[in-house]
């Protein structure tokens, strides 16, 4: 699914978040990012989103090489993944319902289709009956939620989380990453970037982890395993 | 190879769905591009009042320039020849000639000027009487004042007054057209000036959709990343900025229009006695359902290019971080 290969990423002006990085998530593994803040976990999880772009290296996404990819072929590789934010970013101009539906309305389902999957979505993280609430009345772990049922509402291949429970206390924190195991154990790929270290020991997935840009732990099987 | 496996994957929407769906996120764009319109109603009636008050200018001057050719037209088909016959035409000759005139088709009616009633008048109107007097004849000729068919037009008229020049009793026929010459002069012009006022309010329309447009997505700036973040195409976030634009266009057309017509109505009252005093039978000239078309599909048409403009400009801009 993700494959990075000796993967640096200098930011202008000469900082390297990372550097060469080696890892690889297989499809249907989960896995979980730690490393103090600055370590390099988000500049990773953009260059999966096709936010940057890496300098050196070689950083493929179901074997398409992130690097070269061509500027409009960006969204329709976007739609394999769904994104959750720390901030979750929500709309805030339209109800619940219509903030799970845009990614497939994007993708140009019918109506019919849209109204399914996003209540089937809502219903998922326990929200079906907030599908007609504004966002802004709901509560930091609802709103985070709905963040993942937008997330996953186009059943994309993987998941990416950036600190998705940086906000919320510990009753919260392990109900959100108790939905992403969900997601996990019916196939989807799963990558997880946090330093919530308590929860993550608890949860006893591989952990990969960041310090100054290098990968100093990775529980994952190496490239190798992979090839032979 | 690749992006086949990404495009074949479950559940994607068949394709005759997809182009089902791609009308109907049109239509739907189109619907809530009017809707966000509504929702902010100040900015919506600033920016269709500006692109109104921009387009009746130009519009107005249109029909004003509308309204004196209708006028101009009319005139020229008022117009007179004057036939100064030979001098030693008697007056019965002169009155039996300026009535076989007046039966020709090409001729509306025709009025006799005698010799002595010339000089008559002549005398009284020039403030001369007492210098014609030592004249030991009179220097006049018969006059006859030749009205065309009110139909004729100007090379009609032309035509006429070249077989009235070759009568043999007739020594000078003369039409006044230098005035009609000069007016249609004046007329084409008037009609270049207007045409280069609509070419530059026109791209003041293209400028005041342009940075509504700009500004909209700067306040949108938060919605346009997140949608890029979740596979959006750059024609789908184009979209609504796009009808918005053309919304913008439509109901400034729509002002102007309305702007022109009240001022007509303003204005109509003097127009109409100014047509008593003429005493010509004018009617005055507003936009026919064709004009109102044109005015309204090239506003539709400005509003259109300009949030274009704006959206190429701004929008790839905005990206990601």
């Amino acid at each position: 699914m993700i494959e990075f290969k000796n993967v640096t990423k200098r930011y202008e002006g000469g900082f390297e978040a990372l550097r060469n990085v080696n890892m690889q998530l297989g499809e249907g593994e989960m896995a979980f990012l730690t490393g103090h803040s600055g370590a390099g976990k988000s500049t990773l999880l953009k260059i999966i989103a096709l936010i940057e772009k890496p300098t050196r290296g070689q950083a493929l996404l179901n074997r398409i090489n992130l690097k070269t990819v061509s500027k409009h072929k960006v969204p329709y590789i976007r739609r394999n993944i769904g994104i959750i934010f720390q901030d979750h970013q929500l709309l805030f101009d339209r109800t619940v319902f219509d903030n799970v539906a845009l990614p497939l309305i994007i993708q140009g389902f019918r109506y019919q289709e849209i109204a399914k999957r996003t209540r089937a979505a809502l219903d998922k993280v326990g929200l079906l009956r907030k599908e007609k609430a504004m966002p802004i009345t709901l509560s930091g772990g609802e709103q985070q939620r709905v963040g993942i049922a937008r997330a996953v509402v186009h059943k994309p291949m993987l998941l990416l989380a950036d600190e998705p429970t940086g906000n919320l206390d510990p009753t919260l924190s392990r109900e959100i990453m108790q939905i992403f195991i969900d997601f996990h154990q019916v196939g989807v790929s799963v990558l997880v970037a946090s330093h919530d270290l308590n929860l993550i020991d608890e949860l006893q997935k591989p952990v990969l982890t960041l310090s100054e840009g290098q990968m100093t732990h990775n529980d994952l099987l190496p490239i190798a395993a992979y090839e032979s | 190879m690749v992006m086949a496996t990404i495009k074949t994957r479950r559940d994607r929407p068949e394709a005759a769905n997809k182009l089902v769906s791609y009308f109907l996120h049109h239509l739907q764009s189109l619907v809530s591009s009017l809707g966000k319109i509504y929702k902010a109603p100040t900015t919506t009636i600033m920016t269709v009042a500006v692109i109104g008050i921009t387009l009746s200018l130009p519009s107005g001057f249109y029909l004003f320039l509308k309204n004196i050719e209708a006028m101009s037209g009319d005139l020229s088909s008022s117009t007179q020849i004057s036939l100064y016959l030979d001098l030693n035409i008697n007056d019965a000759d002169a009155l039996k000639l300026s009535e076989t005139l007046a039966n020709q088709e090409t001729i509306q009616e025709t009025e006799f000027i005698s010799r002595d009633s010339a000089l008559q008048s002549f005398r009284n109107s020039s403030g001369f009487g007492q210098s014609i007097d030592t004249l030991s004849s009179n220097p006049l000729p018969h006059t006859i004042i030749v009205f065309p068919k009110s139909s004729s037009n100007r090379f009609e008229i032309k035509n006429l007054l070249n077989s009235l020049q070759l009568l043999p009793e007739v020594k000078i026929a003369k039409l006044d057209t230098e005035w009609l010459e000069r007016l249609f002069t004046i007329l084409e012009i008037a009609k270049r000036a207007v045409g280069i006022i609509t070419l530059l309010f026109a791209f003041a329309v293209l400028l005041i959709i342009g940075n509504t447009i700009r500004l909209d997505i700067q306040n949108r700036y938060q919605e346009i990343i997140v949608t890029k973040l979740i596979g959006a195409t750059n024609a789908f976030i184009r979209r609504p900025f796009l009808y918005s634009g053309l919304w913008y266009g439509l109901f400034g057309g729509i002002i102007s229009w309305l702007i022109v017509e009240l001022g007509y109505l303003a204005i109509s009252g003097p127009l109409e006695r100014l047509n008593q005093l003429y005493q010509s039978e004018l009617h005055i000239v507003t936009f026919s359902f064709q004009d109102f078309i044109i005015l309204l599909t090239s506003s539709a048409l400005l509003g259109l290019i300009g949030s274009w403009i704006a959206v190429a400009k701004h929008l790839s801009q905005i990206e990601p971080k």
